[in-house]
């Protein structure tokens, strides 16, 4: 099976990667980067916990090719805080209380993250909207939905 | 038990220089390669090894595939490799054909429309295909570059069953034109799933409909009916009663009728065939009332 080797921007940081065909994104990040912040739940594109920022856009990194990367720029949860400051949307994860267990937490903070970019201001039925590929088992989903008002609003401020 | 992870089997992945070249490369290898889009369809399926590729020849790259382009003499045309979520906020897309936006923000999630396409959505001819109804119903017209090169192939004669269109080995769809829209017109997509948001659909309900003063009843209503046949189906006998004489809520129950009558749904672990044929019947009569109110306001 060839190798394909891509350059890209990972939070930031150039990174030149050689890798296989058929390794994905996610695995690309926690197998070759040691990202491991990015989850591997279903790997088939229902869950949300392997979501990423991709050139701006969340998608899933299990439905990626890291062979497609080549030039991509990709932001994952390592990647939101920065010069020692979290990213509202973390700081209000956790005033909330919408993290339990967290294994879904990286994917909905990146989905939350790129929602609050394209609509600074959602109402409840958009946040669940947006939040709808992000599965979670612990929270009922209630305080995670507060948490991303309560981030619209620190950011409207 | 089935693996619950497993990995991608080995494959080969190809981004051709051309069209040229990515048509010849797949019809030479017509059992072994096949053309790579968002991916979120194929990779599940090669993932769970009902698709077994060599080779997977990303055409995305490729010229024009991404753009989008509304010209007011042709109607729209979205490159194959557009995103659903480029295509659903798209101006153009949302000013002149609003129900294919609307169709395309019931798919999945927000993250899986980052990367699928409508494109992808019709060439894997499922008959739940969310987007497929809307361009159906809208005349749209797939282009499609073969080792002849290019051509034409409307929608209303794409889908031959599940998983089974008219494309051969060495055919890319290239872009999906829609042609401009009457003056007059409106349309909805109405999903039944087994939740609100996201899920597969049970019935799928495509009404598209447009003032026809040559019609008897001055209107014309295009239908298609996703999850209850073999392809995207389209109830032909409703939409000759809904032409046919004046619109009234009989007429309409009538046409509701006729659609449940025409349709072959299966059972599966989404619905049973029998609750599948009365939602037919129920959601094209409430869905067809309100685009019809929306025209005739």
């Amino acid at each position: 099976m060839g190798y394909h080797r891509i350059l890209l921007t990972v939070n930031g940081t150039k990174e030149q990667v050689d890798v296989p065909s058929n390794m994905t994104l996610l695995r690309m990040l926690r197998e070759k980067l040691a990202l491991t912040g990015t989850k591997n739940g279903c790997a088939a594109g229902e869950c949300g916990a392997c979501t990423v920022m991709m050139n701006g856009e969340p998608v899933n990194s299990c439905m990626v090719l890291a062979a497609e990367c080549d030039g991509a720029e990709i932001i994952t949860v390592e990647g939101l805080a920065k010069d020692h400051q979290l990213d509202p949307i973390q700081e209000m994860m956790m005033e909330a209380g919408g993290v339990q267990c967290g294994f879904c937490t990286p994917g909905i903070l990146i989905t939350a993250r790129a929602l609050l970019n394209r609509n600074p201001n959602p109402n409840d039925a958009e946040i669940r909207e947006a939040l709808v590929g992000n599965l979670c088992r612990c929270t009922g989903y209630f305080r995670i939905i507060d948490a991303v008002k309560k981030a619209a609003h620190a950011e409207a401020r | 038990m089935n693996n619950s992870h497993p990995a991608l089997p080995e494959f080969e992945y190809l981004i051709p220089a051309s069209l040229n070249e990515a048509s010849q490369f797949l019809a030479s290898h017509a059992t072994e390669a096949r053309p790579f889009m968002g991916g979120t369809d194929c990779l599940v399926r090669m993932r769970d090894g009902l698709l077994p590729m060599k080779t997977m020849v990303d055409v995305k790259p490729l010229e024009g595939m991404k753009d989008i382009k509304f010209d007011a003499a042709k109607g729209l045309t979205i490159g194959a490799a557009v995103p659903m979520n480029t295509v659903a906020r798209h101006p153009d897309v949302r000013k002149h054909y609003p129900l294919l936006a609307q169709a395309a923000e019931t798919v999945a999630s927000y993250q899986l429309r980052s990367r699928a396409t409508i494109c992808g959505n019709i060439c894997n001819a499922s008959p739940a295909g969310d987007t497929i109804g809307a361009c159906l119903t809208m005349g749209g017209v797939l282009t499609v570059h073969g080792v002849g090169g290019f051509r034409q192939e409307p929608l209303s004669k794409f889908f031959l069953g599940p998983g089974k269109t008219v494309l051969i080995p060495g055919d890319i769809v290239t872009a999906i034109t829609l042609p401009l829209l009457p003056n007059k017109s409106a349309g909805k997509y109405r999903k039944l799933g087994r939740n609100t948001l996201s899920d597969l659909s049970i019935v799928g309900v495509t009404v598209f409909g447009y003032v026809d003063t040559t019609a008897a009843s001055g209107f014309r209503f295009r239908l298609a009916l996703a999850s209850v046949a073999p392809v995207p189906f389209v109830p032909v006998k409703a939409e000759e009663i809904l032409a046919g004489k004046a619109i009234t809520a009989e007429t309409i129950q009538e046409a509701g009728q006729a659609a449940m009558d025409a349709v072959t749904p299966i059972d599966d672990v989404r619905g049973s065939a029998r609750y599948r044929k009365y939602m037919v019947r129920n959601l094209l009569i409430e869905t067809v009332t309100e685009v019809w109110k929306q025209l005739a306001r």
